[in-house]
C-alpha cells in the first residue's frame, strides 16, 4: 500500500487524441480537449506515481466510493 | 404571504410563536408546467424567483432528488465578490453585486450581507503587477479595487505572518472593499418562500431520472414522482450536471471533483476581512458565530463522493497557518465537501443548447453562491425570452469550439489542475 499523497491525477483515461493524418472535425478535437463524461461509478483514469517511480498508470477507480477496482500500466489498453 | 417584519414579530411573540405561515407549501407535483427547474439549490431557487417576478411565469416546478439548500448552496463559504479582469466576468458578477445589496429587502428576508471586503493577497513583486492590471481592469469596469502595500494589509490584518523570514513574505494585496460574505442558508430559503409565494411549486425528495425529446424537442420530464410534460427545462444541478446530460447525450466541457472546507471553533471577533493567500489556494473569513471558515483546493481527481480526504484539508490548512500562524491552535469543529461542476476554462455556462427547450446551467467551478442572483436573473431571462441575455452571452457553451475562452486565471482546459 502506498500513501495517496505520492499520486497525482491525470484525468479520464479513455480520452484519445484524434489521428492526426486523417481529416478532424471540430467536434473531435472538442471531444479531445474539452468534454468528458465525468462518470459516476467506475472510472478508468490516469494517475502518476509522482513522488515514487514517477510511472504513469492507468486506475479503475469508484468516483463516488473511491473503491479501485483494476490498475494497468499507462501503455495496455483497457479490455 | 406573511411579510417579515417587527410587528408580525412581536405579533406572533403573543402566541408564542405558534401561528407562523409555513415558508413555503409541500405540493405533489402536477402533470404539466410551463417550466421544470432541475435542482433545488440557488440558482434554482433564484431562476424560478425571477421567472415568476420579471417575466409573470408563474407556472413553475422546481425539482428537487433531496431538500432545497442541501446541495453547495448549504455548503459554501459564502464569499461573494466582483474581482474579475475580464469584461464578460466582471460586468456579470458587478450586476449580481448591486443585487446582493437590495437582496435582504428585495426578498424580505434577511441574507445577512456583509459587505466587509476581501484582500487577495501578494507574495512577490510580479504578483503585484497582476493584481495592479486586474484592479486597474476592474476600475474600468466601475468596480472598486484597492492596490494595498505590506503596511496598509498590515493594518487590515495585523494577525497575519508580516515576520522577515518567512517563505512567503507578505507583498501587499489587491482588496474589493465591497466584497463580503451572506447567510448561505438564507439565500437558498428567502428565494424559496418568495418563489412560492408566486405560484411556483418546489417539489422536494423527487428525482429527476429520465426526459422526454421528440423530434430535438423537450416534450417531458421523468422523475421518482411521475412524468411531467413540459416544453422547457432549466437544468441547474451543478455537481450533478454530467450525471443528468448522459441522460440526454450530451458530453459537456464539464468535470464533477470535490471541494472541502471546514470552521473551527469559535473564538472572539479577530479578521473582519475576506482573506486570500496568494502562494497558493486557501482563503478565510470569520462568521457571525465566531468560527474560522476556510478552504481551499479541490480534493484534485473526479469525485462524487460529498465528503473529502484528509491529505487536501491538511495541505489547505498548512498554507493557512502559514499565512496566520495563530490557527495552529485552534481545534477544528467540522469539516464538510461539495460536488463541484468544474468547466474546462474556470467560468460558466448559461446557454440554449441544441436540444429546444433545453437549457444549461452549470460550470460555476469556485465561485457559483455569489452567482446566485444574477446566474438566476440572466437564466430566467434566456428561459423566458428563449435568447440569452448580454451579461451572459460570454458564458455560452460554443465558446470551447470558437476559441472565445473565458480564462480568467490562465488554467487553461484543466483548472482543477491548478
Ligand atoms: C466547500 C465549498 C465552498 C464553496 N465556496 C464558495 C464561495 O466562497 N463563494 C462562492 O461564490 N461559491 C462557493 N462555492 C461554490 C458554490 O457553492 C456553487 O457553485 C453553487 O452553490 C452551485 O449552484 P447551486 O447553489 O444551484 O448548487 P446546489 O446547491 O448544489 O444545487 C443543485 C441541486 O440539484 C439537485 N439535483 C441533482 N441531481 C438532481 C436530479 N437528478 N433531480 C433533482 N434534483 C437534482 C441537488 O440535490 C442539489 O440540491 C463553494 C462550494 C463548495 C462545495
Amino acid at each position: 500500500m502506498r500513501s495517496q499523497n505520492e499520486f497525482s491525477y491525470g484525468g479520464d483515461a479513455t480520452v484519445k487524441r484524434p489521428e492526426l493524418d486523417k481529416e478532424i472535425s471540430d467536434q473531435d478535437w472538442d471531444n479531445f480537449v474539452y468534454n468528458r463524461k465525468s462518470l459516476r461509478g467506475k472510472h478508468w483514469e490516469l494517475w502518476q506515481h509522482l513522488s515514487g517511480c514517477r510511472q504513469w498508470i492507468k486506475v479503475e477507480r469508484d468516483t463516488a466510493t473511491h473503491e479501485i477496482f483494476n490498475t494497468l500500466k499507462a501503455n495496455e489498453e483497457i479490455s | 404571504m406573511q411579510k417579515y417584519s417587527i410587528f408580525n414579530l412581536v405579533k406572533n411573540a403573543f402566541s408564542g410563536h405558534q401561528n407562523w405561515d409555513l415558508a413555503w407549501k409541500d405540493p405533489t407535483p402536477k402533470k404539466e408546467y410551463d417550466v421544470v427547474i432541475i435542482g433545488g439549490g440557488g440558482h434554482g431557487l433564484a431562476t424560478a424567483y425571477y421567472l415568476a417576478k420579471e417575466h409573470g411565469i408563474t407556472n413553475v416546478a422546481i425539482i428537487e432528488k433531496g431538500w432545497i439548500g442541501g446541495g453547495n448552496v448549504g455548503r459554501n463559504t459564502t464569499i461573494i465578490r466582483s474581482n474579475y479582469m475580464h469584461d464578460d466576468n466582471a460586468l456579470f458578477s458587478e450586476f449580481g453585486m448591486d443585487l446582493w445589496r437590495k437582496m435582504s429587502q428585495d426578498l424580505n428576508y434577511n441574507v445577512m450581507f456583509s459587505p466587509r471586503g476581501i484582500i487577495n493577497l501578494a507574495h512577490s513583486d510580479a504578483q503585484m503587477n497582476v493584481y495592479a492590471r486586474r484592479g486597474n481592469s476592474m476600475r474600468l469596469n466601475g468596480i472598486d479595487a484597492v492596490l494595498l502595500n505590506r503596511e496598509q494589509v498590515k493594518e487590515n490584518i495585523p494577525m497575519a505572518d508580516f515576520s522577515e523570514n518567512v517563505r512567503f513574505p507578505i507583498f501587499g494585496g489587491l482588496m474589493q472593499p465591497s466584497a463580503g460574505t451572506a447567510r448561505h442558508d438564507a439565500v437558498a430559503w428567502g428565494y424559496a418562500r418568495q418563489a412560492d409565494s408566486m405560484g411556483v411549486d418546489i417539489i422536494q425528495n423527487c428525482e429527476v431520472t429520465g426526459f422526454d425529446v421528440i423530434g430535438g424537442k423537450i416534450n417531458g420530464v421523468r422523475t421518482s414522482r411521475g412524468d411531467i410534460k413540459v416544453k422547457k427545462i432549466g437544468l441547474c444541478v451543478a455537481g450533478s450536471t454530467n450525471i443528468l446530460a448522459e441522460k440526454l447525450n450530451m458530453t459537456l466541457p464539464i468535470e464533477t471533483h470535490l471541494l472541502q472546507a471546514c470552521v473551527s471553533e469559535p473564538v472572539k471577533p479577530i479578521l473582519d476581512r475576506v482573506v486570500t493567500f496568494g502562494a497558493g489556494h486557501f482563503y478565510i473569513s470569520q462568521s457571525d458565530k465566531g468560527e474560522m471558515v476556510m478552504g481551499g483546493d479541490l480534493d484534485g481527481y473526479n469525485s462524487y463522493a460529498q465528503r473529502g480526504n484528509l491529505p487536501t484539508l491538511q495541505h489547505v490548512l498548512t498554507e493557512g497557518i502559514a499565512m496566520m500562524p495563530f490557527l495552529s491552535k485552534l481545534k477544528m469543529l467540522r469539516t464538510w465537501g461539495g460536488i463541484m461542476d468544474m468547466s474546462m476554462d474556470g467560468s460558466p455556462i448559461i446557454d440554449k443548447t441544441h436540444i429546444e427547450g433545453l437549457y444549461l446551467n452549470c460550470g460555476w467551478c469556485y465561485g457559483g453562491f455569489k452567482a446566485t442572483p444574477a446566474s438566476g436573473w440572466t437564466f430566467a431571462h434566456t428561459i423566458a425570452q428563449d435568447r440569452v441575455h448580454k451579461l451572459n452571452a460570454g458564458y455560452s457553451l460554443n465558446r470551447f469550439s470558437t476559441g472565445h475562452l473565458l480564462d480568467e486565471k490562465g488554467l487553461g482546459t484543466k483548472t482543477w489542475i491548478s
